[in-house]
């Protein structure tokens, strides 16, 4: 990914919360470079929120700069970069007195887009993440299913079209039939719309079957950043090897299941 | 079948009533969500300006009504006094402001303290996709927060609508005409359809503001137009419908003014029949504290109203040496008239003192006749007197020159009082020798040898404003010694009690016993008036 133009560039940055005792963030540096999809892994409090949130400033750094294409963050209105970023929310963050079409249509309200414009670009978010545009449309979200809800969730951040899409834990509630289909149909947006995508996740699965490149973080550092290919099969530390462990064994074990071996 | 007349009195004044309850309450909700709602945004991000509102408004909330009322109106003298000496204009403390006021505060705690809630209570991960979004403080503020917190807020406002209501009864003491002046009117004249009245419509106005206000609330959840409206409309029509007898209502120019008794309201009824015969525009100002109605008299906001000599001469005059009634009645002429330039027009007739009173038969047992012979009984004995009575120096004075100690001290409504003297759960009453009841229940009045109640004549007082008003002094002129005892005893008995009883009608008959008398002993004079 090196010849691609690097989009988000972070440089040494460190983030100490008040009354923190260690720092959410140490010294991270990272390029993520355009049409990449990165996870990222790590334990709770590891930092990847903060990471993520430093990208279209909901958090400040201590120290170290943040540049999003190109631009220093600092520099840029908040409230403009995020219109530009979408976001899909950890636990969904639906608008609960606004109907699909409405929650779909916020971002291009806030940039003042015409009626007309905006109604057109619903229905192609609708089509986009598959939901039906009659039945749909104007529903409320207490109406609608988890996956449903998060569909909503996704094309609201696709609205405005932006470039890069942060995403916190977007599949994490949902029941496994449905959380595969829609990462497929994730990774498909991410593929067709050339977007660049940083996503937390807490199941190491999902970051290796979805992600181009895995960055862990532990206690507030990078311990490791590479394509799951290589975080799985190169030397690592204990931490990281740990963490790969589990996708890994699955793997195994579904291999010899589909041999027709006895699991060993 | 036939109705109690005192229900179609009680409509006849419901249009006065209701329009004035309206105004001031709604007026008061408004001025209280107009406050109280920008500091709920202000402090929602504020811990500390939230602490400090919400204790604040809390202690208001635990004023009494009453209390919170009638201190409006010494403060409001005082601003009143001041902008008069700085800008030349003062304004009437009485009434409207001080009882908007002091709703205004009473009404704050619930919309603040929803509204707070309302958008404290808001689910965090919601906030955070607001700003997620691109959304500014603002805009975050107007399009999520405020429209999720709705329900909240308008639980808020109907809080606030139903105590503001409710209170706004208890605003007639400080001269605002409201529902309240059923209730307290009927209480004091024994009228229990006016008190019944005052708190059924005080309900249903309540109940009608509610649940129109939760018409507009739901209308606004579920994104009904049409309900907001309707809600909206309801709203507006009964502030219409409260204004048009409010405006339309010509304008009085003398206010007569009335403490919270029914001898009171007798004399008010007769003097704003006298007014109005004599082509007088008059108005009433009913059920007035005593404490407040020597000031609004002074202060231009009543024009006429009777007091007693005696009570000038303690309450105001703080005089405690026992005086003869000339002395009195010649000391408080002067008094008034150097200290607020008020007009003692003169003496009705009659005097309506305080007395010990007690059963005939419990006095006969005990062989008392005079608080003297009491002071030695006082200590097995309980006594009761209306709200004020223990508080004036008037009993000071009597406690001190008998050196009485009684068992037990109560205070309550006048109107029970003779009920429970007669039933003996009281031993002795602080009675009004004016009160046709004193016969009634077979009371004896003991002597009061060493003069310590002053003498208590009732006497006609007029505001400096009006004190050389002609036409307005020549129509009052004939009540002047006109009432004796006897006939003001039986006015009070005809003005409460039975079915039928108003003060109105008691001043009608008052009227008529002084036409006859006048003929029979002082034709001419009465002639000259008649004439008029």
């Amino acid at each position: 990914m090196t010849q691609a133009a690097t989009v988000i560039r972070f440089e040494g940055i460190s983030k100490v919360f008040a009354g923190g005792h260690h720092p959410a963030l140490d010294r991270v540096s990272l390029a993520v470079g355009k049409g990449e999809f990165l996870a990222l892994v790590g334990a709770s409090g590891s930092g990847k929120t903060t990471l993520l949130r430093l990208i279209n400033r909901l958090t400040e750094p201590s120290s170290g700069s943040v540049r999003v294409e190109g631009a220093d963050v600092r520099e840029v209105d908040p409230v403009k970069l995020r219109r530009g970023i979408g976001y899909v929310f950890q636990g969904i963050g639906l608008f609960p007195h606004m109907t699909v079409a409405e929650n779909i249509a916020i971002t291009p309200k806030l940039l003042g887009w015409d009626n007309l414009r905006t109604a057109t670009r619903i229905d192609e978010m609708l089509d986009l993440v598959r939901l039906d545009r009659a039945h749909h449309r104007n529903r409320f979200p207490h109406e609608l299913s988890g996956g449903e809800r998060q569909r909503v969730g996704v094309a609201r951040a696709l609205a405005a079209q932006p470039g890069i899409i942060l995403m916190d834990e977007p599949f994490g509630a949902l029941d496994p039939p449905t959380r595969d289909v829609l990462q497929q149909d994730y990774r498909r947006l991410h593929d067709e719309l050339g977007l660049t995508t940083v996503m937390i996740t807490h199941d190491t699965l999902e970051a290796v079957l979805l992600a181009d490149r895995i960055l862990v973080l532990q206690a507030g550092r990078v311990v490791a950043d590479g394509p799951p290919h290589a975080l799985l099969t190169s030397e690592q530390s204990a931490y990281v090897r740990d963490l790969m462990q589990m996708p890994r064994r699955q793997a195994e074990r579904l291999q010899t299941l589909m041999d027709g071996r006895p699991a060993p | 079948m036939t109705f109690d007349p005192r229900i179609a009195d009680a409509v006849a004044r419901l249009p006065d009533y209701l329009g004035s309850h309206v105004l001031v309450s709604l007026t008061a909700l408004a001025l209280g969500i107009a406050v109280s709602f920008p500091l709920a945004l202000a402090s929602a991000r504020r811990r500390a300006l939230r602490a400090i509102l919400l204790a604040a408004t809390s202690i208001v909330q635990t004023i009494p009504g009453l209390a919170l009322l009638a201190l409006f109106y010494p403060l409001l003298l005082g601003v009143s006094a001041l902008s008069e000496r700085t800008l030349g204009t003062g304004f009437s403390a009485l009434g409207f402001i001080p009882a908007v006021l002091a709703l205004t505060l009473y009404s704050m705690l619930p919309v603040l303290r929803n509204t707070i809630t309302g958008l404290t209570g808001i689910d965090p991960a919601v906030n955070e996709a607001a700003l997620g979004v691109g959304m500014t403080r603002g805009q975050s503020l107007m399009m999520v927060e405020l429209p999720l917190a709705v329900p909240v807020i308008m639980a808020g406002i109907r809080t606030a609508a139903v105590w503001v209501i409710g209170t706004a009864t208890l605003s007639t003491p400080i001269g605002q005409t409201s529902l309240g002046n059923y209730i307290f009117s009927g209480l004091q004249t024994q009228n229990w359809v006016f008190v019944l009245f005052g708190c059924v419509a005080a309900a249903v106005l309540a109940i009608v503001v509610d649940q129109l206000l939760a018409l507009v609330e739901s209308g606004t959840r579920n994104r009904k137009r049409a309900r907001v409206a309707a809600g909206g409309i309801g709203l507006g029509l009964v502030l219409l419908g409260a204004l048009v007898p409010t405006f339309s209502r010509p304008g009085a120019t003398t206010i007569i003014g009335s403490k919270p008794f029914g001898e009171q309201y007798v004399l008010a009824a007769l003097i704003q029949q006298r007014l109005q015969a004599a082509g007088l525009a008059a108005a009433r100002r009913d059920g007035l504290g005593s404490s407040v109605i020597l000031s609004a008299l002074a202060a231009g906001e009543i024009d006429i109203y009777v007091d007693y000599s005696g009570t000038i001469w303690a309450n105001a005059m703080h005089r405690t040496a026992a005086a003869s009634p000339d002395e009195v009645l010649e000391g408080v002429t002067g008094w008034l008239e150097q200290q607020h330039g008020i007009k003692l027009l003169g003496k009705l007739g009659f005097e309506n003192a305080y007395a010990l009173a007690m059963p005939r038969h419990r006095a006969e047992a005990l062989g008392t006749s005079s608080i003297d012979e009491l002071a030695r009984y006082a200590s097995r004995l309980s006594i009761a007197g209306d709200y004020e009575f223990f508080a004036r120096p008037e009993w000071a004075a009597i406690r001190d020159s008998y050196h009485l100690a009684f068992r037990e001290q109560r205070q309550m409504q006048a109107e029970f009082m003779y009920t429970a003297v007669a039933a003996g759960d009281i031993d002795v009453i602080a009675a009004y020798t004016s009160d046709a009841r004193i016969a009634q229940y077979d009371l004896v009045v003991l002597a009061d040898p060493k003069h310590a109640i002053p003498p208590y004549d009732a006497i006609l007082l007029v505001s400096p404003r009006r004190a050389t008003d002609r036409a307005l002094l020549d129509a009052l002129h004939p009540l002047v010694g006109a009432i004796d005892v006897t006939l003001m005893r039986e006015a009070n008995l005809r003005g409460t009690g039975s079915a039928g009883a108003s003060p109105e009608a008691a001043a009608r008959w008052l009227w008529s016993e002084i036409e006859r008398m006048g003929t029979n002993k002082r034709s001419s004079r009465s002639q000259v008036d008649a004439g008029r």
